[in-house]
């Protein structure tokens, strides 16, 4: 499934999205500790969140096919 | 009323003032963050701004949305800067009116608070010793 990256996250995915194998049916938790697993660089952030169809998700959410994931490292606008 | 903007063009103090603007409200307070040229004592020569574009509007839409409704708001414009910016660029401007100053005070400086906490939006810092996404590491 494709996972877009924003940020420093894309510097460590090594380009702007990053594809990680049958993760539709895992919980949000899942997917960040198989994000950190592949990408070791990504637990060394001071955290980092992913947006599922445009929102934050939590970490009890399951991931469904055809959604839209995001990688969002610590936010730094304004 | 609320006006939100994700722009790589220069952001105009004037257009949020007439957005805000109503003969009902006597108070109308500006917040604009410009681009400083240093940074914990080191030299900074320009920033890039990288945004997650439809979630970033999305979630400056919610805090507007919030402080209208916490403060008593009448109007809030909220306009942020994408792409490249240089020294003294404005890289946001959170415009608010409220019927008296108080109110708008404090959701001014609610809006921007809340957009640094949540709006997926990231900034590369350049320095003459090389550049980094700020706030990322420990």
């Amino acid at each position: 499934m494709k996972i877009t990256c924003f940020g420093i996250a894309r510097e460590i995915a090594g380009g702007p999205s990053l594809d990680l194998p049958g993760v539709e049916g895992a919980t949000v938790a899942d997917l960040k500790h198989r994000l950190i697993a592949a990408y070791p660089a990504l637990g060394e952030l001071i955290s980092f969140a992913v947006a599922r169809n445009e929102v934050y998700a939590r970490d009890e959410e399951v991931i469904a096919v055809g959604d839209e994931l995001v990688i969002i490292p610590p936010v730094s606008g304004g | 009323m609320i006006d939100v903007a994700l722009r790589d063009t220069p952001l105009n103090l004037d257009e949020c003032a007439r957005f805000v603007s109503h003969p009902s409200c006597g108070g109308l307070c500006f917040f604009v963050g410009n681009i400083r040229d240093l940074n914990l004592g080191q030299t900074v020569t320009h920033l890039e701004f990288d945004a997650y574009d439809p979630m970033a509007i999305r979630e400056m839409r919610k805090i507007a949305g919030a402080a209208r409704e916490r403060f008593d708001l009448y109007a809030v414009a909220l306009h942020h800067r994408k792409g490249d910016l240089a020294i003294g660029d404005a890289a946001v401007i959170v415009a608010v009116s409220s019927v008296h100053r108080a109110p708008a005070f404090a959701g001014c400086e609610f809006v921007i608070d809340e957009l640094k906490k949540t709006v997926p939006i990231w900034k590369k810092e350049f320095r003459e010793d090389g550049s980094h996404w700020l706030n990322a590491r420990p």
